[in-house]
């Protein structure tokens, strides 16, 4: 029962890591509709961020802090590009962006192996999170309490700046109807790029975080993305609640399922469920009413 | 990624609906590959008449698989440098045509039929993954050409165009168990990737588990690449078994141990001992995590003999002081020297001379002398395990009475009778 109880908590913690990858792609899939394939590379880019960072300042603590905006700027920046340059060209071209930005991810992706080398580099933890906690019968990594306090923090930030601000309040226009809110005055191709910009440098930030407990390659992006995909879907596009409660979900259903078979037996049955859930939800678990008529 | 869904934008499942277009293409291509593969060419293409022979050195260079790769394609060129620099193979320089496996399987096997085919090459080497060598298998016997495979793998094969120069089970699986043994563990709880290799692997060690009244507490598998390890790591601690055995591959390596240490589980309360990491990996992995753990190979980078002193000395040079060398690198260089040396006690480059020779050649290898088996085509090897010290490096705390002969099938293993008729 305790296990039980423990992997619960390890679900939450798995569900925060998902949510995190996934928070960036829910402001560029889910709210403008851009499938973009490069987004796990923007995660990889977060990561790289983090090790140029540690290497410049040497302290993994101060480095961390440094990281974590920086790993903002860097994949905001590089997402601000990509838009300009290629996505904005193809927005009534599902198909097309799709190839390209899968091109452009092979493309990253080659680029570090050479700029970094292929081999896999170390990004230090800084001693205040090593080690763990105890906590109702598991022991619970001090980085994934980090990692669960970063999402929060990060989940919250989005929130706020969507409902109270000018720049928010422009993209949720946008959001629920293009048209109108262009009639009104707004440039939806000054939000499109706001809106990339940030889902963008949130993938950088989960990149620096992720740093904490996986490994930092070339490939690494890679590994995040479908699981970014299905929160995002799984929760509704367009919705940032949706994805929050999916990813506590998925990461939840993961560790009850591990409990009791395998790991790979419990992705197979994470994914089942998902597969019967959208025959029967195919919005997802929360949907947006808007007043777009598409 | 879920197609069912219908999202509201009609863009949206269209663009859906395109990403299982786009793996249909790729499966499509990937199948499409082994196209025109069965017109066995009967004659070979290899000249010999210039002054110089052409090798193949085929290694994935971009991929998931290029971080272990590139390594062992650098240490077939050094291997390469050398033999040229001796002079040659029967008076003839060796010139590399390098190749890029791509981490995909049907690519190796379509690019080894070019270097047999098209470039006309006298043997080839290279291959890590055990699905890359399945994949290239048929292509060299249909061809009947050479491959020299350079890794460890799970054994229950031998063929005759390929030289397996890594360890086959009975060289380092058995033997690391056996020092676990040795060492007073008593229960063990298996870790591995979920493909042929660990699969294969941990059947083994229940086998050998039971055979030796070892108590097997958990098995867990992960897909390549996965880094969640919450789970099975408070399974493992749960457990409280004596060592796990490891045969996780690639990027999960970091996040096992990250999340090992960071439960507080030690090397001292629970060793772990790996197949897969070596000297390059401890540093991705971050030596913090690790130090204290062990390894079961046949080489390190800190063997103490002069031919070792050599290689080190000369990998560096060309390489760069910060490089490391190990073990699949290590029998990579093997493999072009002992190529060179049946060559050259054959009197020819053909495939059928090179075979017929292959028996009993050896070479002063930085492991130790290794040994070719002219039966199943494997080498004799040492089995070393080593410690993961402070400094990244590893250090071999145990080592085999001499070199061991492969057994790829286990016949000299009673337990494992079971095992080999199942592939």
């Amino acid at each position: 029962m305790d296990l039980l109880v423990g992997q619960l908590f390890t679900g939450l913690s798995t569900g925060s890591i998902l949510l995190l990858a996934a928070l960036g792609l829910s402001l560029t899939f889910g709210q403008m509709g851009v499938v973009n394939m490069a987004h796990g590379e923007f995660i990889m880019a977060g990561c790289y961020t983090a090790y140029v960072v540690q290497q410049a300042v040497g302290d993994a603590g101060a480095s961390l802090l440094i990281a974590l905006p920086a790993g903002f700027l860097v994949g905001g920046a590089m997402g601000l590009v990509l838009e300009t340059l290629l996505i904005r060209r193809l927005y009534h071209r599902p198909l097309d962006t799709l190839l390209v930005t899968f091109g452009v991810g092979l493309i990253l992706q080659q680029a570090a192996r050479d700029v970094f080398g292929a081999p896999a580099v170390n990004v230090s933890v800084p001693e205040a999170l090593r080690g763990g906690v105890d906590l109702l019968g598991v022991t619970v990594p001090r980085t994934r309490l980090f990692i669960m306090a970063l999402a929060v923090v990060a989940v919250t930030a989005v929130a706020l700046v969507l409902r109270f601000t000018p720049a928010g309040r422009r993209i949720r226009a946008v959001v629920g109807n293009r048209d109108l809110a262009e009639t009104a005055g707004i440039s939806s191709r000054s939000v499109d790029a706001a809106t990339f910009f940030i889902g963008s440098g949130l993938a950088g930030v989960a990149g620096v975080a992720l740093t904490l407990i996986g490994s930092t390659s070339p490939t690494t992006g890679q590994s995040y993305l479908v699981d970014a995909f299905l929160v995002v879907v799984a929760g509704g596009l367009g919705r940032i609640k949706g994805a929050v409660v999916a990813a506590v979900a998925l990461g939840a259903l993961q560790a009850v399922f591990e409990t009791y078979s395998t790991a790979s037996l419990a992705k197979v049955g994470v994914f089942i469920v998902i597969v019967v859930f959208l025959q029967l939800r195919p919005q997802g678990l929360f949907t947006l009413r808007t007043r777009s008529l598409a | 990624m879920p197609l069912r869904s219908k999202p509201k934008a009609r863009d949206l499942a269209r663009a859906l609906a395109a990403t299982a277009a786009l793996a249909g293409l790729v499966a499509t291509t990937a199948c499409g590959s082994r196209a025109g593969e069965e017109t066995a060419a009967t004659e070979s293409c290899v000249d010999t008449s210039g002054d110089t022979v052409k090798v193949g050195s085929l290694n994935s260079l971009s991929g998931t698989m290029a971080i272990s790769e590139t390594t062992v394609r650098d240490a077939i060129a050094l291997a390469v440098a050398e033999v040229n620099a001796a002079g040659g193979v029967q008076g003839k320089q060796i010139e590399i045509v390098a190749e890029d496996g791509a981490s995909e399987p049907t690519v190796f096997a379509e690019k080894a039929e070019k270097l047999i085919r098209e470039d006309c090459v006298a043997a080839v080497f290279g291959g890590w993954t055990s699905a890359s060598r399945k994949a290239m298998l048929p292509v060299f016997e249909d061809n009947d050409s050479l491959l020299y495979y350079p890794v460890q793998y799970e054994g229950l094969e031998a063929s005759e165009n390929i030289f397996y120069t890594g360890a086959t089970t009975n060289q380092q699986i058995i033997p690391a168990l056996d020092y676990l043994v040795e060492t007073g563990v008593e229960s063990l709880y298996l870790v591995g990737s979920d493909y042929v290799f660990p699969r294969t692997a941990n059947a083994i060690i229940n086998a050998y588990a039971e055979a030796h009244g070892i108590e097997v507490l958990g098995e867990d598998y992960v897909t390549l690449g996965s880094t969640e390890f919450s789970t099975i790591v408070n399974q493992v601690k749960a457990a409280d078994a004596d060592a796990v055995f490891n045969t996780l591959n690639g990027d999960s390596n970091v996040a096992f141990f990250r999340e090992y240490a960071n439960v507080g589980l030690t090397a001292e309360d629970m060793p772990v001992m790996s197949v897969s990491i070596a000297e390059e990996e401890v540093g991705g992995i971050g030596v913090e995590n690790i130090e204290g753990q062990l390894a079961a190979w046949n080489y390190y980078q800190t063997v103490d003999s002069p031919a070792n002193t050599a290689f080190v000395e000369a990998f560096k040079a060309e390489y760069g002081a910060d490089r490391v060398t190990s073990d699949p690198m290590e029998a990579a260089y093997n493999s072009v020297h002992l190529w060179a040396a049946t060559v050259e006690k054959a009197g020819s480059f053909a495939v059928e001379d090179v075979q017929a020779a292959a028996d009993g050649v050896s070479f002063d290898s930085p492991e130790g002398t290794v040994v070719i088996d002219g039966d199943n085509h494997h080498v004799t090897k040492t089995a070393r395990i080593g410690r993961i010290d402070a400094d990244g490096l590893l250090y071999t705390v145990w080592e085999s009475d001499g070199p061991i002969e492969p057994d790829p099938f286990l016949e000299g293993y009673d337990w494992a009778a079971d095992l080999s008729v199942t592939e």
